[in-house]
């Protein structure tokens, strides 16, 4: 069949990279922008330099969300939840290689600990309780995780399934705790006053609580992005990357697979349970309606046409699960269609862009990207060689 | 007596239907190392088919042919136009493409039937057989359920064993380049094999639907409850999967009959036996011993 995987290919400048855009996960791969760039004003150290990045984006963070309607705070607030969980199931299938569907369930067990939480007649604060949202999470993830180490592919798959379809399921029997089929209402934790004249001082817009919440998640992402791409640069997500590419050579090397795939699968979850605890507070309901197997599929979506193993493809893909839906709509109801009928074709136009994405550009929006600019890198770097030969010769 | 035998016969009918699902799955599996996440939605497609007939006047049989008949082409077609170009290449790129098939598909049955909740016909009663005095629980719908599943798997074992197709089928599954080289039309035999597969997921679709309702997510409880029941009996095992499919459809059935409130736990406790079975073997029940995978 490799036959059919050929025109795929675009590069020809060596043989690692020719079948290099077949691989979904070469996203990921690519050093970071900056890394091997030798006239680059950023400092050489990663950590200086993700400060750098960060410090950038939190600029960039407060300008957008300055400069955008109460509506559209509130897109960018679902946007923050999608992102987090976006991204820690980018580390687990992009670097580590592990398929997840049940990232869904993992949110679910963040939602409800934060719910919980703040049901409280004096609810602890916010961030404790996001933290404690972390934790339950990340247990879950540990006890799955250890199961998961041992399976691959399919068996994989499966067995997460299984979890995305059966913890919400638990919601629903300990009803007395968790509300049932209805679920929990979660009362919206109040801005601090501090939060009030930040936003006055800087756009004199009004410190609406829409607002407080975009802002929360806001920094939830750029926390957990920070966190996630240092240890993707770090001997951690590198051992990752070994153990999804060659398993017996990592194995040879030293690398005990199994504990590394417990390892990405609890700092996955950890993401998830952070996103479910931001969920929470944005949609400020806990259900078990919103935790779907469509939920873990929509993660998945995003993370594949984004460019699996990217965290800026992870981001990408979360804005157009958010965008395209009220979009795709729109365009339903322009040419016909019912409300129903027009609310149906987001899920469509989902499942067409993941098939289409992964025949012809597997490679994802991120990952094709980086390889068309390393392939053009790589032909100028063997031109340069071969007129420096020619004239060395001459 | 009577409660323990009332649910130990509807777990069997239930792990019957998931036993036909799971072998759908296994099909695929054996000729193509594809797991088709798509096959539920695919069988609602050819269910709500064959809704629109029966509501259109024509009787259960003729619409259970057709629709049978169109999960045959839907199968054929998605291996030939969608499949084909991801087989063969990493096993992540095969998994995605058949969950956007999925999405794809639910999210066209809400469009053309509409998402609304729709009762489905049954051919047969399901009030108890009286023999003399007694009631026993059997209904005819369950002995109908039992019987044409045990039917297609006879006819799927005598093509295997007994015809020239199905040998150059196990042959390609078996090894595609010596099968190839042997003159047997790989292709062909890739496109046959998820077609027949669509045929069996189309079958357990309506046999779930009968005497039911039917939305367009209907089938999502048996795409998850068919793939437990495959992997616990090892992918790769047809066995397995008749064997996976009634094992977990008995003690689903006993957990929700016995346990209190146990219809919530039924989710959970499917969970809770894919992982004790893979943590014991995790390749599933019936995996032969396999060489290290490289």
């Amino acid at each position: 069949m490799s036959d059919l995987q050929s025109p795929a290919s675009t590069g020809t400048a060596g043989k690692a990279s020719s079948d290099a855009p077949v691989k979904a996960t070469a996203g990921g791969d690519a050093p970071s922008a900056q890394a091997k760039s030798g006239r680059s004003f950023l400092p050489r150290s990663t950590l200086l330099r993700h400060l750098l990045v960060l410090a950038a984006c939190a600029v960039l963070a407060v300008v957008v969300l300055e400069i955008t309607s109460p509506f559209q705070n509130s897109q960018l607030a679902t946007l923050t939840y999608y992102a987090i969980a976006a991204g820690g199931l980018t580390v687990l299938t992009g670097m580590n290689g592990q398929i997840s569907l049940g990232h869904g369930a993992l949110m679910a067990a963040g939602a409800y600990t934060t719910a919980l939480f703040l049901d409280a007649e004096e609810p602890l604060p916010l961030p404790v309780i996001l933290l404690a949202a972390i934790v339950v999470a990340t247990a879950i993830g540990a006890l799955v995780g250890v199961a998961a180490a041992r399976l691959h592919g399919p068996y994989l798959a499966g067995a997460t399934l299984a979890l995305a379809v059966g913890l919400p399921g638990l919601a629903i029997y300990f009803h007395d705790t968790f509300g049932g089929e209805q679920g929990m209402r979660v009362r919206a934790p109040q801005a601090p006053e501090w939060f009030g004249s930040f936003i006055d001082a800087v756009s004199g817009n009004s410190a609406s609580s829409t607002k407080w919440l975009a802002y929360v998640g806001a920094i939830c992402l750029l926390i957990t992005y920070f966190f996630l791409a240092n240890l993707v640069r770090s001997r951690i997500g590198r051992t990752w990357r070994a153990v999804r590419d060659q398993e017996v050579a990592a194995e040879l090397a030293g690398i005990n697979l199994g504990a590394w795939r417990v390892l990405a699968f609890v700092v996955s979850a950890a993401a998830a349970g952070l996103a479910g605890g931001v969920l929470a507070i944005v949609v400020r309901l806990a259900a078990p309606s919103g935790f779907t197997i469509v939920l873990s599929l929509s993660l998945l979506t995003a993370i594949v046409i984004g460019g699996l193993g990217s965290l800026l493809g992870a981001l990408l893909g979360s804005a157009l699960l958010v965008f395209l839906p009220p979009f795709v709509t729109n365009l339903g109801g322009d040419f016909g269609l019912s409300q129903t009928e027009a609310a149906q074709l987001a899920p469509f136009v989902y499942g067409v862009v993941l098939i289409v994405v992964m025949i012809f550009v597997p490679a994802g929006f991120v990952g094709t990207i980086r390889l068309r600019w390393m392939t053009r890198k790589a032909k100028r770097a063997m031109a340069q060689a071969g007129a420096d030969g020619a004239s060395s010769r001459g | 007596m009577d409660y323990f035998v009332n649910v130990t016969l509807t777990g069997l009918t239930q792990g019957m239907i998931y036993s036909a699902f799971a072998l759908a799955l296994v099909l695929i599996w054996r000729s193509t190392r594809i797991v088709n996440f798509a096959q539920g939605s695919m069988a609602a497609a050819t269910t709500f088919i064959a809704l629109a007939l029966i509501q259109a006047g024509q009787s259960y049989w003729v619409a259970l042919v057709v629709a049978l008949a169109s999960g045959f082409i839907l199968g054929a077609i998605v291996e030939r136009v969608i499949i084909r170009p991801v087989e063969g290449g990493p096993e992540l790129n095969a998994v995605i493409v058949t969950l956007g098939l999925f999405v794809a598909i639910q999210a066209s049955i809400a469009i053309i039937f509409g998402s609304s909740f729709q009762s489905f016909p049954t051919p047969f009663g399901v009030r108890g057989l009286e023999v003399g005095d007694t009631t026993i629980p059997l209904t005819p719908t369950s002995l109908y359920i039992i019987g044409s599943v045990l039917l297609v798997m006879g006819l799927l074992v005598a093509l295997f064993r007994f015809t020239r197709v199905g040998l150059a089928m196990r042959a390609s599954a078996f090894s595609q380049e010596v099968a190839r080289l042997l003159g047997v039309k790989v292709g062909g035999m890739l496109t046959l094999g998820w077609g027949l597969a669509a045929v069996v997921g189309s079958l357990s679709g309506l046999l779930i639907a009968g005497g039911s309702f039917v939305w367009p997510a209907y089938m999502d409880a048996l795409i998850v409850f068919g793939f437990v029941a495959a992997i616990i009996g090892g992918l790769d095992s047809p066995v397995g999967a008749i064997v996976g499919g009634l094992i977990l459809g008995l003690a689903l059935s006993y957990v929700s009959g016995y346990a209190p409130r146990g219809s919530a736990l039924v989710n959970i406790s499917a969970l809770v036996i894919l992982i004790v079975v893979l943590l014991v073997r995790p390749g599933g029940l019936f995996s032969s011993a396999t060489a290290r995978r490289a």
